[in-house]
């Protein structure tokens, strides 16, 4: 559905567009999102299965999903709930009243032969967000509607319908053509994708399908009206967002630019092929169906009282934007580490549970973005996201502490996190298995400093002429001996010592 | 085993406390109906389907629990019948259609199974008018049902085969569905108790969707106390319809009165159209209840000109979506056609519908069609409401409204089946009250003479919006003072048994 409102003309920004090498005439695009997110409730919009991504088929369903005759919805109100959590954390209106329409047109995996959304009174209108460009984008409104199930082509010649996903509630977000550029969508879907994980509203990961994108692209010649706009389907990564709007740009310059008339942009959708980054026609305009929107009969209007928005107001959780001002503010931290534990929802509170722990803001960030970030990414260990983690984060902070206390080396340090990583054993637990404490007994140092000083006359001489940093040289050798776990700042006091009164 | 021998002349009630004093079983009460459908179906083809072996067991299990002691239930041992566009898990519901011939649902309503909770025992499922399109029957894709006083006759539709199984005493009460007539006006017909409650006071879920800002289940029952009891089983809230009001049960009013009742009269329903015999037997009813103490009062209802139009509009836009499921993928009947997905959509529904489904789907597909939709489903809704304001200013001055439940008395099957237009007529008195949402019965209220054949009459009495008790009240203090009741039981079918279809 289209639904992307496009004015007839509007400000041209200054700067923006493609300046076309032979004409010279600057065109700037004009581009509008539609968004499609899956809510992660944890049953369907209109009935009490439970949906698992990647489930047998058709095991995910019962009579009101599977449109068995006089199976009826009924309004899950932890997709409400989710949704309008959604519209205030984009700043969003949320409607006191709202209602259900059915779209109806035939394909086989729907099952209804319509799909319960709505149509002229979305539950929120308005709102938008801001890119870390600074440009805004605004929303014209974003509604609760029901996915439809999947049909699977490839085998054969007979189609096979997957019902597990039918009824999964989804929430469409549409925008204002407010964008110039590509790039600007691609940060305009990066930046939602983001608020919705932190609200715990939707995973949105598009190769599971939980994020689905529909562009909006049109141009125009700098300071000339809006012209006829071509929505862009099949985009399955933010990637192929960009890449298909910039060939969409390109075509539709090339297009106007050939002065034949019978070439410009049509009113239609295409199809992006990411194999070959071109698009194709898939219907017109003419062809465009007649939905026929009424309101759904099976399911009363339906107030949000302003406490129920206040609750879930209080229940969103702080998002990223203020959580990396505040990592800066209050721990001290550079605006890259800030960004790298914001990445995720889960990372951020991970990290945060951490410093509550360990009091230790700045060595936890450093264990997190080295240590624990590096191991993650190693294809020899088993978990792959900060959900996965074999440890607690009680069992990190012990780590921070035995290193910020000096128990272990540094070094060690990370020895002992891989371990964690291999065992999901305790930090202090393996130090304790490995004998990996450092050595601070004296005389044991002492007997690892004479062994090391033997033949080192040139380090010597040095030293007693006042090179006191030569002594690094001998640090080497000692750790050597101690497997590792001598004090380095005892070794080298002991070192100068020796040298120093005894030679 | 031999069935129990006064099983015809009990209604529900008098039924279930036989069972339950042990002056007979539950198994003899289900002998009595599957001999007795055995007897006059054949001639009447009410049943689509008879549940004889699970009816049996079902007795036997009753049986059981009564010797133990355990409690019985309110309906205890009394059989009824479905119609077929009703779930129960596992039996066919066709809904009358090819479309779905051999569809056996997957879960039993909620409606249904309040009735199986209080010890009621299904027998079989009804014939009817195609996916509830009709109001004679004769919309079948399968077989014609037969008005008991007369088989040449319709018995009303679309419920037309739970109509004529409980008037001719096959089953003890019914279940219908009624969307802008079709159990009040085949009550009326076949000289029974028909009744439609308040939009939303029973659960739609299992009842395959026709209108569904309309539909309501409704019994038939052969007396009003019937009626009540049936109702105080199978209403109350439902989680499973978000249409379906939080109110609880409808609990059967105590009082035994009329007395002080203001009764409306619309000077609309008294016009042209309206059967002269009809009118007499109805204004005779209306008289019998001022003799009971209550009052009368002229009104009018100047939008019910519009109701058939209008009801035409929002039904069939309804259905035109409702019925879109039926594509052939996923249960029913499948016809090929060209092999693309569009072309065996459209053989399907082209071979699987009949001709008055089709001329629905296609009204109520143009009136919501970009373009149509504002002059058509937009208006016919706003309509709606001045209808729905109409009764609304009149329930400011009566308790009650009261006239004909249909224009005519059984009109012979073939002669309103060519003329769709003449067929909605017969509608023209219990559609507003769907479009309302209001509660209303029809009642019988004695006997014309059309062709030699004596035809019953009904009476519709009608309520604001949830004062179902009331309206059964009125229904039940009108049949105990007129005994109109005992004519059916008087009815001797005993030429119709053993005649072949």
């Amino acid at each position: 559905m289209s639904q992307t409102a496009i004015p007839t003309s509007g400000p041209t920004p200054q700067g923006v567009g493609v300046v076309s090498k032979k004409t010279g005439v600057r065109w700037v695009p004009v581009i509008g999102l539609e968004v499609h997110c899956q809510l992660k409730t944890e049953t369907k919009l209109f009935c009490s299965c439970r949906y698992e991504f990647g489930a047998s088929p058709n095991t995910r369903v019962c009579p009101v999903c599977t449109a068995q005759p006089g199976a009826l919805p009924v309004l899950n109100r932890e997709a409400l709930a989710l949704a309008v959590r959604v519209a205030v954390a984009l700043g969003a209106n949320v409607a006191p009243r709202t209602k259900f329409d059915r779209k109806n047109y035939f394909y086989c995996d729907l099952p209804k032969g319509y799909q319960i959304s709505q149509f002229d009174q979305p539950f929120c209108t308005g709102g938008g967000l801001t890119l870390p460009s600074g440009k805004r984008v605004r929303l014209t409104r974003i509604h609760l509607e029901e996915d439809a199930g999947k049909a699977i082509h490839d085998r054969g010649d007979t189609t096979l319908v997957d019902l597990n996903r039918a009824g999964v509630p989804l929430i469409e977000s549409v925008t204002e053509a407010d964008m110039q550029t590509s790039d600007e969508a691609y940060e305009y879907l990066t930046s939602l994708k983001e608020i919705l994980q932190y609200a715990g509203a939707s995973d949105c990961d598009m190769e599971k399908g939980s994020l689905r994108c529909d562009v909006n692209v049109s141009v125009r010649p700098e300071g000339e009206p809006w012209r006829t706009k071509v929505e862009l389907k099949n985009l399955n990564s933010f990637k192929n967002v960009k890449d298909a709007i910039e060939h969409e740009i390109e075509r539709q310059i090339e297009a106007y630019e050939s002065g034949d008339k019978s070439k410009f942009p049509v009113q239609e959708t295409r199809l992006y092929d990411a194999t070959t980054q071109t698009t194709r026609t898939m219907r017109s305009k003419e062809d465009a169906h007649d939905y026929r929107y009424f309101p759904e009969p099976d399911l009363v209007p339906f107030h949000v009282e302003p406490a129920f928005v206040e609750l879930q107001r209080t229940m969103l959780p702080e998002l990223a934007d203020a959580r990396r001002a505040r990592y800066q503010r209050d721990f001290g931290l550079s605006a890259y580490d800030a960004g790298v534990l914001t990445g995720s929802r889960a990372l951020a509170d991970f990290f945060e549970m951490v410093v509550k722990l360990s009091g230790n803001a700045k060595e936890t960030a450093n264990w997190i973005t080295n240590g624990v970030l590096a191991n993650l990414s190693d294809p020899t260990i088993a978990a792959k996201t900060v959900d996965e983690l074999p440890f607690r984060p009680h069992d990190l902070a012990e780590l921070v502490q035995l290193v910020t206390d000096r128990t272990i080396h540094n070094n060690v340090g990370r020895t002992v996190l891989r371990a964690m990583f291999e065992t999901g054993k305790s930090a202090r637990q393996i130090v304790k298995e490995q004998g990996l404490e450092q050595v601070s007994d004296e005389g044991q140092l002492e007997k690892w400093c004479r062994e090391a000083l033997v033949g080192k006359d040139k380090v010597i001489a040095d030293v007693k002429a006042g090179k006191t940093k030569a002594v690094a040289a001998l640090m080497g050798p000692v750790m050597k001996a101690s497997k590792g776990s001598a004090n380095p700042q005892l070794v080298q006091e002991i070192l100068l010592r020796i040298i120093q009164t005894e030679m | 085993m031999s069935g129990f021998a006064d099983y015809a002349k009990l209604d529900a009630t008098a039924l279930r406390d036989a069972v339950v004093s042990k002056r007979t079983t539950a198994a003899a009460v289900v002998e009595a109906a599957l001999a007795r459908i055995a007897a006059l179906d054949p001639r009447l083809c009410a049943f689509s389907s008879v549940l004889a072996e699970s009816a049996r067991e079902r007795a036997k299990e009753l049986d059981f629990a009564l010797a133990r002691g355990e409690p019985a239930g309110a309906l205890c041992g009394v059989p009824f019948a479905l119609k077929s566009n009703m779930c129960l898990e596992g039996v066919e519901a066709h809904c009358g259609s090819k479309i779905l011939a051999g569809y056996r649902p997957p879960y039993t309503a909620p409606f249904v199974q309040r009735l199986l909770d209080e010890g009621a025992i299904v027998v079989g499922t009804t014939h009817m008018d195609e996916f509830a399109m009709g109001s004679s029957g004769e919309n079948s894709a399968y077989a014609v049902a037969k008005n008991p006083w007369d088989p040449a006759r319709t018995p009303g539709g679309s419920s037309s085969g739970s109509c004529a199984a409980v008037a001719a005493r096959m089953v003890t009460f019914s279940l219908g569905s009624d969307t802008g007539g079709s159990v009040r006006q085949p009550a009326a017909l076949c000289g029974i108790v028909g009744f439609k409650p308040t939009y939303g006071r029973v659960t739609r879920y299992g009842l395959v969707a026709f209108g569904s800002s309309l539909d309501q289940v409704s019994p038939f029952t052969r007396s009003c106390r019937d009626m009540e009891l049936v109702m105080s089983v199978i209403s109350g809230a439902d989680e499973h319809d978000s249409t379906c009001l939080p109110h609880p049960p409808i609990d059967p009013d105590r009082s035994d009165s009329v007395r002080g009742l203001r009764l409306g009269v619309p000077k609309e329903y008294f016009a042209g159209g309206l059967d002269a015999d009809v009118r007499a037997r109805v204004e005779a009813a209306i008289q019998q209840l001022v003799a009971l103490g209550a009052t009368t009062v002229p009104i009018e209802l100047p939008h019910t000109e519009y109701a058939i139009p209008t009801y035409y509009v929002v039904a069939t836009a309804e259905a035109s979506s409702n019925l879109a499921r039926y594509d052939g993928i996923r249960y029913g009947v499948r016809k090929p056609g060209d092999g693309s997905l569009q072309g065996m959509i459209a053989a399907t529904r082209e071979a699987g519908f009949g001709p008055e489904v089709k001329r629905r789907i296609l009204l109520g597909t143009y009136v919501l069609s970009s373009g149509y939709y504002d002059a058509w489903y937009v208006r016919a809704l706003k309509v709606r409401r001045l209808i729905r304001n109409d009764f609304d200013a009149a329930f400011e001055r009566v308790d009650l409204i009261v006239c004909p439940t249909s224009p005519t008395a059984a009109f012979e099957l073939g002669e309103k089946s060519d003329d769709p237009v003449a067929m909605y007529l017969s509608d023209v008195m219990t559609v507003p009250t769907s479009l309302a949402g209001l509660p209303a019965v029809s009642v019988p209220c004695g006997k014309v003479s059309q062709g030699g054949k004596a035809l019953p009459v009904g009476l519709q009495i009608i309520g604001p919006s949830l004062a179902d008790a009331r309206v059964l009240r009125a229904a039940r203090v009108f049949e105990t003072a007129t005994k109109h009741q005992s004519e059916l039981y008087a009815l001797d079918l005993s030429a119709l048994e053993g005649a072949a279809r």
